[in-house]
């Protein structure tokens, strides 16, 4: 017991160290090194695999304008950030549902909510195949509608791919906002209601503002994991509309150019981080403590 | 009172946090089998010299002793004291019976004394029918009584109660009150008991020890702490008073000669004025003031500016002079009517009831 | 709808939250009764059937699968619990301890980073290192991501319990180690079986990193189900998904119930 404080933190320090920390500062390396004759990489200073990431080398070494990446990142991004909103508009309501009932009701809806969440992320999403695929429930009622005939088919585009991360993520989104939402002392909605407030000056200026914590640690929570989804876009997109998440993956699999895996890595990172900071120190804690 | 054995010295003892001083160097003992009370507003420093002597705490200098014997170097579990805490501190995940027998499990007492003290302690407090039962199936005043079972059972050498009563509402604070010194009385054993509450210190104390701004103010027993306060600080916190600031004409043993803003000069008790000292407040307690009919002594006259009727009492403020004071009357058998408000009236005292207070 | 008076109700929020719960609910119950179907054919339902399960229960590279998660998860869970068990004490409890900040933020590094990042650094990591066992690869990999999410549940617990009950208990003659056996430990026992349970789930459920170091002999479960999708919607896809699905939500409600009993202790009522 001589000094806890030493040996106490030292596992988890080493271990975050060797397998994150070290490995991290690796990654940077590598996006700086060669692809290797044979997949993996060599150590020789190269800003090749970043060069790749807007340009194609053409057969003289001249650099040509390739959009190719830039599309896959700009709907990374954009992915990431649709589905955030629709979580939050999606949540909001139904949290702000939940604290109205009953103290009972409240501990089994929110039960509800979380209990999608423990089913594997991977028949969540291979659920989706089978309700958008062909012949599949959503493509029978619509021919029963007589509406649509002619159906391609409904899987493999962005549509498919948003349906799956707001399904994937929603529970994330729902916890801080309704820990945030059970938060809020009703005499402030009734002493805005007793100032002249409508519900709708009540919800936009005294209700949102106060639970914006909650919203901003959602946002946090659901936005990262998007940014790196991977299942759903191979899944939901086919492999066909790529996102970053599984761009990265195929360059350290089938295609073994891992300089470029890396960097595309690296960039990732740091749109992850510019959007912490952009989010603030403070929403980022909080959100670390509402994942629990 | 010296002849006593000494129970806790504390010796040269100041604590600081970071920057804050909580605790100046104070100094004082505490004798064999005395309830002694260490009586303060929050944030004076009681809790903090309680902790310290637990070991809660690290005095920043100085030194603590128990029975003769420096306990500085020990460690709480090593201190042969316990304490009953603010909140009880009842281990949630254990019944009444294993709360009471973990000390002396840690002291490893054979099981079957362990039990019969168990049994013993429980009894004591009258708890013996809840033993199997957890500390949260409990009211308040179960829980205290548990609390006290706990820290008793390892028959410490001094008992430490950090505002045990703070928790319960006015007529079981009261209850227990009574229950407390009986307890103390029966066991023999040294209380050392922190309470912000004035009565409570008056009530249950053999020895008060007054702290203020992290100085202790004034030790003394109940009587002489109401009736012969140090200080000003002392005067204020415990009781209501009426103060004057006061010329020192001169001193006498016991007696001292004062002149009032008003010209008046009297003959004043006094116990802590210095040699030299030319100012002075003056304290008069309001219910040491007669009026009209009860008015006699030093005779003032002066109109009634509001009154308060309180039950057993009513407050007064009579302006004299430019003075406002405050005045206390028992409404005793006689039912005396409220006087009031503008009327004007008598006020007597007695010199003697009045004191010059040190600085 | 909207109660007139009062004022917290809004019209068509429960309207709005049943069609939620529908389609929150609607893609479990289409793979549950799908898998069912007696038709080879996913879409196509020609009757009812349970020869699919017996399929799925009779596939020995599902079991290997299920065999391998379930020993990553166990050990995983029980490193990261440990881990972050004496993480929590130290930076909660200990006085004095430089850059507790920092230290907490190193901890929960897994949990702000996207996992393919981290997935990736790993791969390079064991490559470098030469180290080739993909079991403890595994292990290795999951007990990182999962640690975090070990600490928080222990480290919320512990900061809502009062200092009051560990110096009581020191004031009762218990040295530190009787005081951690004792106090600390029962006290804080729910948030470290909640840690537990996370770090077990978030383990099993695993695919991105699973996948990345999958080799021969350690495929995971996701990682075989992963495999597989590829080749196409089965019904007895459906069924393993189904079998998943209902342990699932069986571990998640006996999570609730031993966490809601463990709660109670310390709410005082």
């Amino acid at each position: 017991m001589k000094d806890f404080r030493f040996w106490g933190l030292l596992p988890a320090h080493v271990m975050m160290a060797l397998t994150l920390i070290v490995p991290i500062l690796i990654i940077v390396a590598v996006s700086f090194a060669t692809r290797g004759a044979y997949g993996g990489f060599e150590f020789s200073f190269s800003t090749e695999a970043y060069r790749q990431i807007l340009f194609n080398e053409g057969w003289t070494g001249e650099l040509e304008f390739n959009p190719q990446y830039l599309l896959i990142i700009g709907r990374t991004v954009i992915l990431a950030a649709l589905t955030t909103l629709i979580c939050m508009a999606l949540a909001f309501p139904v949290a702000y549902w939940i604290t109205l009932q009953g103290r009972t009701a409240r501990v089994i809806l929110l039960f509800m909510v979380t209990l999608p969440f423990w089913v594997s992320m991977i028949v969540r999403v291979y659920a989706w195949l089978i309700i958008l695929g062909n012949e599949g429930v959503i493509e029978k009622a619509l021919k029963l509608t007589g509406l649509v005939t002619d159906i391609d088919t409904l899987l493999f585009n962005s549509g498919a791919m948003l349906v799956g991360m707001v399904y994937s993520y929603i529970p994330l989104m729902i916890l801080p906002v309704f820990a945030s939402i059970e938060k809020l002392d009703p005499a402030l909605i009734e002493a805005s209601h007793d100032l002249h407030g409508s519900r709708a000056v009540t919800l936009r200026r005294v209700i949102l503002p106060l639970c914006w914590p909650g919203l901003a640690a959602g946002a946090i929570l659901v936005f990262v994991p998007c940014l790196g989804a991977v299942l759903e876009p191979i899944l939901l997109g086919g492999g066909k509309i790529m996102m970053m998440g599984n761009l990265i993956q195929m360059q350290f699999g089938g295609a073994r150019n891992w300089p470029f895996g890396a960097a595309i890595a690296i960039l990732l990172m740091v749109l992850v981080m510019v959007f912490l900071l952009l989010n603030g120190l403070r929403a980022t804690r909080r959100a670390m403590e509402e994942m629990t | 009172m010296e002849s006593r054995k000494k129970a806790v010295e504390i010796r040269q003892v100041s604590k600081t946090f970071g920057t804050f001083q909580a605790l100046e160097t104070v100094s004082l003992d505490i004798y064999d089998n005395e309830f002694f009370t260490l009586l303060g507003p929050s944030g004076c420093g009681k809790t903090t010299l309680l902790r310290m002597i637990a070991g809660f705490e690290e005095p920043t200098t100085g030194q603590i002793v128990l029975h003769g014997s420096d306990i500085q170097s020990l460690p709480p579990h090593k201190r042969r004291v316990n304490t009953v805490f603010q909140s009880y501190a009842l281990f949630p995940h254990m019944t009444l019976e294993q709360n009471v027998a973990y000390g002396l499990e840690n002291l490893r007492w054979p099981k079957d004394k362990v039990r019969a003290r168990v049994a013993e302690m429980l009894d004591l407090v009258h708890m013996s029918k809840f033993a199997r039962r957890r500390p949260q199936q409990l009211s308040g005043g179960q829980r205290q009584r548990v609390a006290l079972a706990r820290a008793l059972a390892p028959e410490p050498e001094v008992l430490l109660l950090d505002e045990p009563l703070s928790a319960l509402d006015l007529k079981l604070r009261q209850a227990m009150r009574e229950e407390l010194r009986a307890l103390q009385r029966q066991t023999g054993l040294t209380f050392v008991f922190v309470t912000h509450d004035q009565e409570e210190a008056l009530d249950m104390s053999d020895r008060i020890c007054v702290l203020g701004d992290g100085r202790i103010q004034q030790i003394g027993s109940p009587r002489e702490v109401y009736e012969n306060p140090a200080n000003r600080f002392v005067a204020n916190f415990i009781g209501e008073t009426n103060f004057f600031d006061v010329d020192v004409l001169s001193v006498e043993g016991d007696q001292a000669k004062v002149r009032t803003p008003m010209g008046m000069e009297l003959t004043a008790t006094q116990k802590h004025v210095r040699p030299g000292q030319k100012q002075a407040t003056l304290s008069l307690r309001p219910e040491k003031i007669g009026l009209d009919d009860q008015a006699s002594g030093q005779i003032l006259s002066g109109t009634i500016t509001s009154t308060n009727y309180l039950g057993g009492f009513t407050h007064y403020v009579v302006r004299v002079g430019d003075a406002d004071i405050r005045v206390s009357r028992r409404n005793d058998l006689s039912d005396t009517p409220t006087l009031a408000e503008g009327a004007t009236v008598k006020l007597g005292f007695s010199p003697a009831a009045t004191r010059v207070l040190g600085q | 709808m909207a109660n007139r008076t009062d004022v917290r109700r809004y019209r068509g929020l429960g309207p709005f939250a049943a069609l939620f719960f529908l389609w929150l609910y609607l893609p479990i119950l289409v793979v549950i009764i799908y898998s069912f179907n007696e038709n080879r054919l996913v879409s196509v339902w020609s009757g009812f059937s349970l020869k699919w399960y017996a399929a799925a229960l009779q596939n020995q590279n599902l079991m290997n699968a299920v065999k391998t998660s379930l020993s990553v998860a166990a050990i995983a869970t029980i490193a990261a619990t440990a881990i972050a068990l004496m993480a929590a004490l130290v930076l909660v409890r200990a006085k004095g301890v430089k850059f507790r900040r920092l230290s907490e933020t190193i901890i929960n590094l897994p949990l702000i980073l996207p996992e393919i990042v981290l997935s990736v650094a790993v791969l390079i990591l064991f490559s470098q290192i030469g180290f080739s066992n993909g079991f403890l690869k595994l292990v290795v990999a999951h007990t990182t991501f999962c640690t975090p999410f070990a600490f928080l549940p222990i480290r919320a617990r512990l900061q809502g319990m009062e200092m009051d009950f560990e110096e009581a208990s020191a004031d009762l003659y218990a040295g530190k180690w009787t005081t951690f056996q004792r106090v600390t430990l029962p006290l804080i026992a729910p948030g470290v079986f909640a840690g537990a349970m996370l770090a077990f789930v978030i383990s099993m459920d695993d695919f991105i990193t699973s996948n990345m170091l999958n080799s021969g002999g350690a495929t995971t479960l996701p990682v075989y189900i992963f495999g597989l999708i590829k080749q196409g919607t089965t019904p007895e896809l459906n069924a393993i998904s189904t079998i998943i699905i209902l342990v699932s939500l069986l571990v998640a409600a006996l999570a609730l119930f031993i966490q809601s009993r463990g709660g109670g202790s310390m709410i005082d009522d």
